[in-house]
């Protein structure tokens, strides 16, 4: 599989990953390159073979569906760039979205 | 007597238990190793103060009697564990600042075990990388020269590239590691260490950094079998918080290290020959198979049909999951911002400043392989693979109780080698990656030394949840290795490495 720029500039957009223009020829051919190398599992015959998500040969737990955990604002904010502190109501902040 | 870095955690128990050295003393032997050592940037962040107040309590437990399994061993942590209040990287620029309001579970169990964190060890960025030199804090140095050329760096391996040249070093008596693809056992074999990811789900994922959750796991790094299985009795445990982890009981691994391992058959798969494997691996192998075989042990070939397809695989699996996982850093809760004109454009920008180029590879190779169009040609297709690769080692465990191969092709590579095409440094992880596919146990432990001076590790590989049978074989292979060989820098260890080593 080889992959154009409009390609690459289609999946950086989905990734939410800015790339300069003059990255994507370069973008273009590694990512070609791994396409190229992970093709060759078309080879393996897979019919009848259920997909495997995950090795853990356990049933997920179930829980009770209430509230377990929470109550603490400042600890979630400490991270959070300009964020609104808890004793000014405890925000996360973004830039405008609605005009 | 010898120096208190060059203990293995075993005796350094035994020291501390007989009152030959305290604790204080001990965590300041590391502290100050770890100063003379910088240049292997082996750590992105020392925490010297809360190590010595750790040291301090623990010396003050054990007066009291309350002594934890191990109390005031001196550890490094791998800066993909979240550490409460102490900066957490994952060695990428997008988690800037970062200090964690909680603890890992893993490292909790250790601090809860009487353990002393020494600091957080680099790694490659968000564990994605076979060479520690995608670390936005810089390249991890091998402490291991070899002859030929004693001035070139070399690299430890990765991801967990500082945990590995840590305790390589003597400055973590032994580190956390995490394996997704081989990031626990390859830097193990380039750094001359012991390292073991235990079967998926052994050890808690709350709190570790997500790189693709299918196949990360962490595991213990140290410079002994003994020393490991004594960090992963402490380690492992079902944890109510991670879904997957498994309410299985933890045997004591120690216990599982009787040296005896007759009648055991271990297999030898045929296909772990391909192009690239260095003669001197091949011949550590043979001699790893003539050990066995020595102590009664019977090689039988076994077949695993589907190996070559294990990279392939990996590589569309751990991107899929990476691309999803590292959707959360959109520098809105934690970590780097970069300020936009809109929220997509904040976004874009702060994902473009914070990604290194391997990472952002990854994202993207994971984002199109999950594309509309593209998800069953890729995604589905790459987990019926997964399937026949882990029916492959369920197949041969019918008839072998234990598997061994090398670890990595070769010995370790020069700084900067390898990374015209990332493919070729995918091929690394080549004997490692169908072991993590199939979520078994996987240990490499040092066999010997190439002719250029740098050690070769070899990988046993168990049934799930049998790391006891791993240990067993590891203990025996390593008193006929009797690998004391240490890295340059190491002084005053030379005439006594053996009995610094500890017995099985």
């Amino acid at each position: 599989m080889s992959l154009d720029r409009t390609t690459v500039r289609n999946i950086a957009e989905l990734a939410r990953i800015e790339v300069r223009d003059d990255e994507l020829d370069h973008l273009a051919g590694e990512l070609s390159g791994i396409l190229t190398f992970v093709e060759q599992l078309a080879e393996v015959n897979t019919d009848g073979i259920a997909p495997m998500a995950s090795v853990a040969d356990i049933t997920l737990p179930m829980r009770q569906d209430v509230i377990n955990d929470g109550g603490y604002a400042e600890a979630v904010l400490a991270n959070a760039p300009d964020a609104v502190r808890e004793d000014e109501g405890g925000f996360f902040t973004v830039p405008k979205v609605v005009e | 007597m010898t120096k208190l870095t060059n203990l293995t955690i075993a005796d350094a128990l035994t020291g501390l238990s007989k009152g030959d050295f305290s604790a204080v003393e001990l965590t300041s032997a590391h502290l100050d190793a770890m100063a003379a050592k910088r240049s292997l940037n082996a750590y992105i962040t020392e925490t010297p103060e809360l190590a010595l107040e750790q040291a301090k309590e623990s010396d003050a437990r054990r007066a009291a009697g309350r002594a934890g399994a191990l109390d005031g061993i001196p550890l490094g942590i791998k800066d993909l564990f979240a550490t409460k209040d102490v900066l957490t990287t994952a060695a990428s620029h997008i988690l800037d600042g970062f200090k964690p309001q909680y603890e890992s579970t893993v490292s909790q169990k250790l601090k809860d075990a009487g353990s002393v964190m020494l600091g957080k060890l680099n790694l490659d960025e968000f564990a994605m990388g076979s060479s520690n030199t995608t670390s936005y804090h810089g390249n991890v140095v091998n402490p291991w020269k070899s002859k030929s050329d004693p001035a070139k760096q070399l690299v430890p391996g990765g991801s967990s590239g500082g945990s590995g040249a840590a305790v390589a070093a003597r400055i973590a008596m032994g580190a956390t590691g995490t394996d997704t693809g081989g990031s626990i056992r390859q830097p193990a074999a380039f750094c001359g260490v012991t390292g073991i990811k235990p079967t998926y789900g052994r050890c808690s994922r709350w709190g570790i950094v997500a790189f693709a959750s299918s196949l990360d796991q962490a595991g213990p790094m140290a410079r002994t079998v003994k020393d490991c299985a004594l960090m992963l009795n402490v380690m492992a445990g079902h944890d109510p918080k991670d879904s997957t982890s498994a309410p299985i009981a933890v045997p004591d691994f120690a216990a599982a290290l009787t040296g005896d391992i007759r009648g055991l058959k271990v297999g030898i798969p045929k296909e772990y020959r391909p192009d690239g494997l260095s003669d001197e691996v091949n011949k550590v192998w043979e001699q790893g198979i003539e050990w066995l075989k020595a102590a009664g042990a019977t090689p039988v070939e076994i077949t695993l049909p589907h190996t070559k397809y294990a990279l392939p695989t990996y590589y569309i699996v751990a991107p899929a999951e990476a691309s999803s996982n590292l959707a959360r850093y959109d520098g809105v809760r934690f970590g780097l911002r970069v300020k936009g004109d809109s929220l997509d454009d904040m976004y874009k920008k702060t994902r473009a400043a914070g990604f290194g180029a391997e990472v952002r590879r990854r994202i993207m190779i994971g984002t199109y392989v999950l594309s509309a169009g593209y998800y069953d040609a890729y995604y589905t297709k790459a987990q019926k693979v997964r399937r026949l690769i882990a029916e492959d080692f369920k197949k041969a465990f019918e008839t072998v109780d234990v598997i061994l191969t090398p670890t990595a092709p070769s010995a370790a590579f020069g700084i900067g080698d390898n990374t015209d095409d990332p493919v070729t440094m995918w091929l690394n992880d080549v004997f490692t990656i169908p072991t993590s596919l199939a979520g078994l146990p996987g240990l490499s432990l040092p066999a010997g030394l190439s002719a250029d001076g740098l050690p070769m590790g070899l990988q046993l590989i168990g049934r799930p949840f049998d790391e006891e049978t791993v240990f067993k074989v590891a203990g025996v292979m390593e008193s006929a290795a009797g690998f004391t060989a240490t890295p340059a820098g190491v002084a005053g260890n030379e005439t006594n490495a053996g009995s610094a080593r500890g017995g099985v």
